[in-house]
This record gives C-alpha cells, sequence and structure tokens, in this order.
C-alpha cells in the first residue's frame, strides 16, 4: 500500500529535514558556498577587469561585471556541492540512513530529500551573489522569456551538480573522500569560460575550456542574460546538465543499494 | 513464532559470518542472542532486521516472509542499533515527529506518542533540546524511544547497554522490561550473561558464526556448570607447586593467581583447600566465581559435542 503519496510525503519529510539541518547553522552552509564566489568578485573585478576589458575579447558584453557575473552564478552553484556531499556523507556514515533503511519508507525519498533541498540552498546563494554583482555594476539586457530561460537552465544546472554530489556523499567511506572526490568538479570553471574568455588562453587550455560541459553551460547563460552570441551551446548546455544529472542520480541510488549489502 | 528463522548464512567475501543459524522467537518473549565480539550477532539483526541479505536461508517474521514482502517486515519491527542512529541536528522531539511522519501516522497521532514516550523514558524535559547535547545513556533511549513510535510488535535490540553507565543501564533493563510485559517480542544480542540472565526468557549462544547452545538462562547455567575459584598466591613458586598440583590456568594478566574449574559448593571448596595443604603450598587468597560468560565459551567452544547436551 506503499504508493506514490506515500513517495511524496516520504520526499517532504525528508525535504524538511534537509531545509532544518541548513538552518540551524545557517553560517556554515553560506560561507562554504559563498566566500569563493565573493572573493573572485572582489578580485576578478578589481584586479583583472580593466585588463580583460581593455583586451577585447569579451564580445557584445560590454562591462566585465557582465562578463563576469553568468560565471560567478555557476561557480556559486558549483561550491554549494560542498555542503550537500557532506550532508549526504554524515548521513550515510553516522547510522541514520541504516535506520531510514529498516522502516517502510520509499527509499528514493532519501535522496530526494538531499538532492531538492541542497538544490534549495544553492539558489538562495545564487540570489545573494547576483544581488552583489548587481550592486556592483551588473545590468543583464534579457527580455521576460530569456530570464526564464536562464533561470530554468541554472535550476537544470543545480539540481544536475547536486545529484552528483549527493551521490559522491553517499558513495564515499568518509567526509575526506568526499572531499577530495570533488576537487575535479570543482576545478572546471577556472579552465572555463567562466571567468576571462577563451580566446585569451593558450591554445592548449583554450581547447580544454572548449570541450567541458562548464563553457557550454557559461555561455548559453550569458547568451541569454546579456544577449552575447549562443549558437549550438544551448543543445549542449542541456544535454550536458541531463548526463549529469543522470549519472549522479543513478550513481546515488546504486551506491546506496551497494551499501545495503555491504 | 513471532521470529522464525532456518539456516542463515552470510558471507562477506571469503569471511564466513553465519554458518547455517536456526532461530525461533514466541511472540511477546525476549529472546537474547549472547556471544562475543565478532560472532555474527549484529550481523544477524541487520539480516532480521531487512539492513542486509542473508546468502541462503529462510526468514519468517511477524507472518511475513523476509524476502518476499520486506516492506511489511520493516512495518511490524523497531531497531535500535549498536551505534544511536538519532539525527544530532534535531531535538529529540523533532527526532520523535521525523519517525511519526514517516510512519504516516497522523500528527495529533504523533503528537500523543511523541509526548507519551518521551515522558515514559524521562526524556520530556529534554525534548526540546538537540540530540548533539545528549549524554550516552539518553541517546540510546531516545534511540528506543524513536524505533517504538511506530507501535511496532518486534523490537531489535543490538547490544543496548554497551558502554552505558550502571545506572543508565539499570534503567534501559527496566524499559525493555516492561516492553515486553506490554506484548512486545524482544530480540536483543549482549554480550553479557547478567544482561541475557535478568532479561531473556531465552537465551542463544552465539560463537564463530553458529549457535552452540540454546536454552532458558538457568537450563544454560546449570549445564554448563563452569564456574570457577581463583586463587592468588605470594610468590612465583608457590604457584608453580600449586598449578603442577591442580592443573588449572595461570593469568595472563598477573602471574601469582591460577584459576582452577569448580562449582563453588562448600564441599568442594574443602576439599580443593585439603589438596593444597597436604601438598604445603600456602595460598594467599580466594575468590569464588559463579559461571560467567568466559565460563560458557569455555566450556561450549572446547568440546565440539557439547550441543547435543543443550537440545
Amino acid at each position: 500500500m506503499n504508493g506514490m503519496s506515500y513517495e511524496i510525503a516520504d520526499t517532504l519529510t525528508m525535504l524538511r529535514r534537509v531545509l532544518v539541518h541548513m538552518l540551524r547553522n545557517p553560517a556554515a552552509t553560506l560561507m562554504s558556498t559563498l566566500a569563493t564566489p565573493i572573493i573572485l568578485l572582489l578580485l576578478m573585478y578589481n584586479l583583472f577587469g580593466v585588463a580583460v576589458q581593455q583586451a577585447g575579447t569579451m564580445g557584445s558584453a560590454t562591462s566585465y561585471i557582465d562578463y563576469l557575473t553568468p560565471g560567478l552564478i555557476l561557480i556559486t552553484a558549483m561550491y554549494g556541492m560542498g555542503m550537500a556531499t557532506i550532508r549526504a556523507n554524515t548521513d550515510m556514515t553516522q547510522g541514520i540512513i541504516a535506520r531510514f533503511r529498516t522502516m517502510s519508507i520509499s527509499r528514493v525519498s532519501v535522496l530526494n530529500g538531499h538532492v531538492i533541498g541542497s538544490t534549495i540552498g544553492a539558489l538562495f546563494s545564487i540570489s545573494v551573489i547576483a544581488i552583489l554583482s548587481y550592486l556592483t555594476g551588473f545590468r543583464p539586457t534579457a527580455n521576460v522569456g530569456e530570464l526564464l530561460a536562464a533561470l530554468g537552465l541554472i535550476v537544470l544546472f543545480v539540481l544536475a551538480i547536486t545529484s552528483l554530489a549527493v551521490a559522491i556523499g553517499i558513495a564515499s567511506k568518509s567526509p575526506e573522500a568526499a572531499n577530495s572526490l570533488l576537487f575535479l568538479p570543482l576545478v572546471l570553471p577556472f579552465i572555463s569560460s567562466a571567468l576571462i574568455p577563451t580566446s585569451s588562453m593558450t591554445p592548449v587550455v583554450a581547447w580544454i575550456a572548449e570541450n567541458q560541459p562548464f563553457t557550454p553551460i557559461v555561455d548559453t547563460v550569458r547568451g541569454l542574460l546579456m544577449g552575447t552570441p549562443i549558437g549550438n551551446r544551448a543543445i549542449l548546455a542541456v544535454v550536458w546538465c541531463v548526463g549529469i544529472g543522470l549519472a549522479g542520480y543513478l550513481w546515488s541510488r546504486a551506491a546506496y543499494n551497494r551499501n545495503t549489502n555491504q | 513464532m513471532m521470529i522464525h528463522a532456518k539456516g542463515l548464512r552470510k558471507s562477506f567475501g571469503n569471511h564466513l559470518v553465519l554458518d547455517g543459524i536456526d532461530l525461533d522467537v514466541a511472540e511477546g518473549a525476549i529472546f537474547s542472542l549472547l556471544g562475543p565480539n565478532g560472532a555474527g550477532k549484529t550481523t544477524t539483526v541487520q539480516i532480521l532486521s531487512t539492513l542486509i541479505q542473508a546468502n541462503s536461508g529462510e526468514v519468517c517474521i511477524a507472518s511475513h516472509d523476509l524476502n518476499r514482502e520486506p516492506e511489511a517486515v520493516r512495518a511490524a519491527i523497531g531497531v535500535t542499533g549498536q551505534f544511536s542512529a538519532v539525527d544530532n541536528v534535531l531535538t529529540g522531539e523533532e527526532n520523535m515527529m521525523l519517525m511519526s511522519n514517516l510512519r504516516h501516522l497522523n500528527r495529533q497521532e504523533g503528537r500523543r506518542r511523541t509526548a507519551e514516550l518521551l515522558g515514559r523514558f524521562d526524556l520530556a524535559e529534554a525534548a526540546k533540546k538537540p540530540a548533539s547535547t545528549y549524554s550516552g545513556g539518553m541517546r540510546r533511549k531516545l534511540d528506543l524511544a524513536m524505533g517504538l513510535i511506530g507501535n511496532p510488535r518486534v523490537v531489535f535490540l543490538d547490544e543496548p547497554t554497551t558502554g552505558l553507565d550502571p545506572r543508565s543501564r539499570q534503567i534501559m533493563w527496566q524499559i525493555i522490561h516492561d516492553l515486553a510485559a506490554s506484548g512486545v517480542t524482544i530480540f536483543l544480542t549482549t554480550q553479557y550473561l547478567d544482561e541475557a540472565d535478568y532479561l531473556a526468557n531465552r537465551v542463544a549462544v552465539l560463537d564463530k558464526g553458529k549457535l552452540v547452545a540454546e536454552g532458558t538462562p538457568s537450563e544454560l547455567k546449570r549445564r554448563i556448570s563452569g564456574g570457577h575459584v581463583q586463587l592468588e598466591f605470594a610468590d612465583a613458586l608457590e604457584l608453580e607447586k600449586a598449578s603442577r598440583l591442580l592443573g588449572g590456568t595461570a593469568n595472563a594478566d598477573n602471574a601469582l593467581t591460577l584459576r582452577v574449574a569448580s562449582n563453588g559448593s562448600v564441599a568442594a571448596l574443602r576439599e580443593l583447600l585439603g589438596r593444597l595443604d597436604t601438598a604445603s603450598v600456602s595460598v594467599a587468597g580466594l575468590s569464588v566465581h559463579t559461571p560467567d560468560l568466559d565460563d560458557v565459551y569455555f566450556a561450549l567452544t572446547s568440546q565440539p559435542n557439547k550441543k547435543e547436551v543443550f537440545q
């Protein structure tokens, strides 16, 4: 008799639990997510902004803050992965998930609660960084449709990387191991078009930047917000997001079930 | 039978943990699985509580087959693990309501059960404090209370008093006792014979993945008759003489004591002291020990055919 309504009820219960966890420790949640993007905002804008602007490689974005903000938004989403991973890992290693497993509850609800809860947390951090960028001078040229499309892609991206983050947390034996697995995804934004245009990179770095998921996603968000050219990158961006999200979901489900039969 | 298991086997890789276990626990009974660390007690509880799957064997809990109807089994059981599985960030009350929601009780019923259980376990005062501030004993009680919110018919307790101070241990015993009196079937693992003795109607001894004995606590103790006398000596020479005379095992921790099997009766003590006297061995001290778990294991595992005696 464990039907669809129980599945939704269990997911909401688990989601509420994750949200309470975030609210009980707001400083840790916000700081771990926002520290790097805020430092980047100050550093990149104030130190390199003029240089990048003078190089004239930003396309039709007129000021560097307009170029930088879409990158910062997605970088903030990436740094939200840290807490999502730690929360999932803590549940896994401290026994509460063992308790959930002995109860008659929908098993995906545990994973859903983590993914949705951490997504909401990351979106909150993103709105903080968007406001800070706006105060610094960020002025998007998007119309309502473009704005909604950009928002949609951002939400899709956050969902995708959060499900990957939860999978890493579930699959890892300790928070330390989980943290070291996060290193690779967190490096991606720095070798992409998030902070500076690929045309100003050396050929090898530019090639890596052009062929990894972060660049088409950030270019699409930037294109939607600032009117820079998008081309076929929108499709690439959506494909990457769906692919990452699906991989994360399947991995976390497999890790969750594997742990049942250790 | 509330719990019925037949031929349970489980190995992790090449390591055989359970080597064909049969268990039967009647409704409303307190059944204790007794064994040392690594005997397979936790693995047994994990299998019975649907956490992991056995390699072979059949299990039926509250008339539901474990493999075919795991959800029905989960709905009938409550589990308290060796390490308290409480949410540290949430308060005691929130932990209880979390369980209530996951058991799909309605809100009013959940609040009522929460208040009732927290009151019964003496946690009402700490109800609004985060579980991270609880002492070991309080956490264990909260853990148990969380397992009871859905009115389970069977409760699994994996070493419920390991690591607790004597007072908390006493309280936990009382709680378990009352629980069984209210008709709940209890499956308990422990490494302490006195705990099994005090609480359980039936005890099974698990050693290296096999059940080596089963019976009521008094049956077990009577038939094992494995008490011993500990003799203390002033110097190694006297110990040496006594050891040659009586056999027995010198204590590894303290070179000047000797452990001799004895039922501890006055006649046996008189005879023992008489022999020592005749051989003019001087004894500095003597203490009588009733059967403890060490004796049980010694008696049961040193003689492979002993199992038949208890069945």
